[in-house]
């Protein structure tokens, strides 16, 4: 990568802007800032952030779209950064002075972010060797399989990457991977119920119907101990990498592709809280300390731009930054807990304020303890809702536009948090992996009131037969009615099941 | 500079989107656009997009949250709103979006798009003109030439800075300092005058289907040599049996019937440079455009004569597009490659339908002549 060191002046900037963030208590990594031409800083920016990957015309596709965006739209990526152990952001060369001081402000938040957040805790912070050795190891593969074989696999493993299981990093699940280790196979068939010691009271403690369903539950425990796996799996890749018959070389490319997916995913998590707190720093650390009057408007015209919003969108941005200060004003007056919540006189509700002044603290909870998930699920409000403008929307069929649904606040918390969990993607399992006792792949979608997409869907199921080369299955519901698509390598099916 | 590790995805993918590989991603493929608004005319630059299928919702019923003012039922607009995700100003996504763009600009994204490199005019190198663009700004200049949003600006910055602003009652009155004006850089064109001849079979096999082709083909070339050249003529022709010259209008839109003998076409091109346009003081380019369906080899041969010994010599490079009809033979074609393969200034592309309308320009401008 084409390297510039930072200008004198820049670095005295960056020097200034490091000692307010960490006065007002952010705590980062490292930095290492690298002044970009455009270009240099769009390919890096097409490559996720990572000056090495390893080559796939998608990173092509973006590239092409940021420079077009670029040069026709006047588009500019305002900032850059990359969550490794010291951070690398990168800052595009022949900004003004105070763009690239926001940038440096903004970047500050999204390090001490990475760092100190907790769903970020398991991270990768060498990811930029890691990315480097992938690259290497799919040259090697290309070098030895050939260019065409290995795009195609890659193809066909991008198709599947977001079948991940995003919370499986955070806790223990149920390990069907490793052999259970053989245990009750002296335990006794016969059901002996509770133990009694008055012959008399034997009924009364052990009734009939007590017995059967003791001996029922057994059956399907031990029905479920044969099943595989044993219980559904949400991590689709992490199963095709232990069963699917794969060469080796598939086997590492699938693994390295699931390994990004994981690595990018508290990303995707954060998006709202992550923005939103870089911006509330950004914003403070300039206005308050690094701002000289005269770069007052330039400032306040990127400012803007950063947080705009178009109707039909969420700006991220926007959003985040807005709910933490309002989290904060609602904290330093005291506006929450029971009291507040009961109090039904709206005028005074309005100016209440306790002085209690923990909003800082709070804001620096919520940075540590929250997702977007969790930030909306707590913090949102109907006053803020309504102070926002917020509103549902929904596709009309007759007229063939989106339009406002509703300004209800549970219908735009709802439908909020239905966007945001599990990235807005639908639950997909893995069911059985010897469905029909024919060694078949059985998934399941948890359906949730939205249908799959189902063109893409089959071509998807297409996708998964190649790596698991028996028929697969996937259960959804289309138009209300339970179905099952299969696909066995040659033709579709689709049939209704209960 | 090394070649940008970048560039071998993007050739990968526009491979890809061109149908010359992976032909079974095509599929996943949405012809997103951005539209740019050029004077009056709208341009439309593609911005294809491959998206591999994933076990997602469908976007139509999922709905979403929005931001902004609006009663219930508003309709937000068409296309598909997307919950804000990548950086803010860094995503052209999939809608469409009006752009102010000057024909230097597409110009300009065209070459860089399709890799052109400029032109070499002939002749009369030596002689350049000068050329005033308006493109900066600077503090001394006439009242006329006043930018009036940079001086407020600057009188803002002025006040703010001085402690003079008063958001109470915020006026802002700028002073002599705070004036800007537009300034103008020199630019040196070369004084090379060029001429497009632009010849079109219109007899019955061309539909407006292939009409459409012509016309995209054509309205991007004339951009790219605009750019190129201070003045240019441009010129058409139709032919069927026999040819007459039109203008552009009448050009895109005559139907005529009937059959084709192309050299009628090549003669009356050939008469107009002969009268008006001296290859000694005029930049020539020809270009015709035909479904490669002529009368008899009898004509091919006179117009191969007629290339060979006239319009070639007296051209930059002599463009031949064809268009594929369904009623066309697209023999014309192979005969051209056939007797007239080795001529330098010859460009043979074919033009099969929209996707192919880039590989022909990149073939007719590609050589910089």
């Amino acid at each position: 990568m084409k390297k510039t060191s930072l200008p004198p002046e820049l670095q005295a900037s960056w020097e200034d802007i490091e000692g307010y963030a960490r006065d007002y208590g952010l705590d980062f990594y490292p930095i290492i800032y690298e002044v970009l031409d455009y270009r240099t800083l769009y390919e890096t920016a097409a490559l996720g952030g990572f000056p090495t990957r390893y080559p796939h015309w998608r990173y092509g596709m973006e590239y092409d779209q940021l420079i077009k965006g670029h040069v026709w739209l006047g588009s500019t990526i305002y900032e850059m950064v990359i969550n490794t152990n010291p951070s690398y952001a990168y800052l595009l060369e022949g900004n003004e002075m105070v763009t690239q001081k926001m940038v440096m402000a903004h970047v500050s938040g999204h390090v001490d972010f990475f760092k100190n957040n907790m769903w970020f805790a398991h991270t990768n912070r060498k990811m930029l060797d890691d990315m480097a050795n992938h690259a290497a190891r799919i040259q090697r593969i290309i070098d030895r399989y050939g260019y065409e074989t290995v795009e195609d696999f890659i193809d066909i493993c991008l198709s599947i990457d977001n079948l991940i299981d995003y919370h499986a990093p955070y806790i223990r699940r149920h390990d069907s991977q490793t052999p259970q280790p053989i245990v009750g196979e002296d335990a006794p068939d016969i059901v002996e119920g509770l133990k009694v010691d008055r012959a008399y009271m034997k009924d009364f403690i052990n009734p009939p119907e007590f017995l059967e369903q003791q001996r029922k539950r057994m059956e399907d425990e031990r029905a479920q101990q044969r099943h595989f796996p044993e219980t559904a799996q949400k991590d689709v890749l992490l199963f095709l990498m232990n069963y699917a018959p794969l060469e080796r070389w598939q086997h590492t490319i699938l693994e390295i592709i699931r390994d990004e997916a994981y690595y990018f995913a508290p990303q995707g998590m954060t998006k709202i809280l992550n923005e939103g707190w870089a911006s509330f720093w950004h914003s403070k650390i300039m206005t308050k300390k690094a701002l000289k009057d005269g770069e007052l408007i330039d400032f306040a015209d990127h400012h803007s731009g950063v947080v705009a919003t178009h109707p039909g969108r969420l700006n991220p941005y926007k959003l985040g930054l807005e709910l933490l200060r309002d989290v904060e004003e609602r904290w330093n007056k005291g506006q929450f807990g029971k009291e507040y919540e009961e109090c039904e006189d709206i005028a005074a509700k309005r100016t209440w304020d306790k002085q209690l002044g923990l909003g800082r603290d709070k804001l620096f909870e919520i940075r540590r303890m929250y997702n977007d998930v969790t930030f909306i699920d707590a913090f949102l409000t109907p006053e803020f809702c309504m102070e926002q403008k917020m509103f549902s929307f929904r596709y009309n069929r007759d007229t063939d536009l989106y339009e406002i649904a509703s300004r209800e606040f549970k219908e735009i918390k709802e439908k909020l948090l239905f966007r945001l969990t599990n990235f807005g993607q639908p639950f997909i399992y893995v069911q059985d992996g010897n469905y029909n006792n024919r060694g078949e792949l059985y998934l399941r979608h948890r359906h949730e009131g939205v249908d799959l997409k189902i063109d893409y869907a089959r071509d998807t199921l297409r996708n998964l037969q190649k790596l698991w080369s028996r028929p697969v299955h996937i259960e959804t519901v289309v138009d209300e009615k339970k179905r099952l698509i299969s696909f066995d390598g040659k033709d579709y099916g689709e049939r209704k099941i209960d | 500079m090394s070649i940008r590790r970048v560039e071998r995805d993007l050739n990968r993918f526009r491979q890809i989107v061109r149908g010359r590989i992976k032909k079974d991603l095509r599929k996943y493929m949405s012809q997103g656009e951005m539209i740019g608004r050029q004077g009056r005319k709208y341009v439309s630059i593609p911005l294809p997009q491959i998206d591999l299928p994933q076990f997602r919702y469908g976007a139509k019923q999922g709905g979403g949250v929005g931001q902004g003012d609006g009663d219930v039922g508003d309709p937000i607009g068409r296309g598909d709103p997307q919950q804000g995700e990548g950086e803010a100003g860094s995503e052209p996504g999939q809608h469409v979006v009006e752009v102010d763009i000057t024909l230097e600009e597409l110009a300009q994204i065209l070459g860089e798009e399709l890799q052109l490199p400029n032109v070499e005019p002939r002749g009369k190198k030596n002689i350049v003109s000068k050329k005033d663009k308006y493109s900066g700004i600077r503090r001394v200049g006439p009242d006329a030439l006043r930018h009036f949003k940079r001086t407020y600006r600057e009188a803002l910055k002025r006040q703010l800075m001085s402690g003079e602003y008063n958001s109470s009652d915020p006026i802002v009155v700028p002073i002599r300092e705070d004036m800007r004006f537009r300034s103008w850089k020199e630019t040196l064109m070369p004084e090379a005058n060029a001429v497009i001849i632009y010849m079109m079979d219109v007899s019955g096999s061309m539909g407006t289907e292939q009409k459409e082709l012509v016309r995209i083909t054509a309205f991007w070339i004339e951009t790219w040599l605009r750019s190129q050249y201070k003045e240019i003529d441009i010129r058409y022709i139709v032919h069927d049996a026999a040819a007459k010259e039109v203008d552009q209008d009448t050009f895109y839109h005559i139907r005529e019937g009937g059959g084709t003998k192309i050299s009628s076409a090549y003669k009356l091109c050939n008469k107009l440079i002969d009268e008006r346009y001296s290859p000694d003081e005029w930049n020539v380019y020809p270009f015709h455009f035909s479904d490669g369906d002529n009368w008899g080899g009898g004509d091919t041969r006179e117009c191969v004569e007629l290339l060979r010994s006239q319009l070639l010599p007296k051209s930059n490079q002599f463009c031949y597009g064809q268009v594929r009809s369904l009623y066309g033979s697209g023999r014309f074609a192979h005969d051209l490659e056939e007797y007239l393969g080795k001529e330098e200034s010859l460009v043979i592309s074919e033009i099969a339908d929209r996707d192919d309308v880039y590989d022909a320009i990149k073939d007719f401008l590609g050589k910089g002549k």
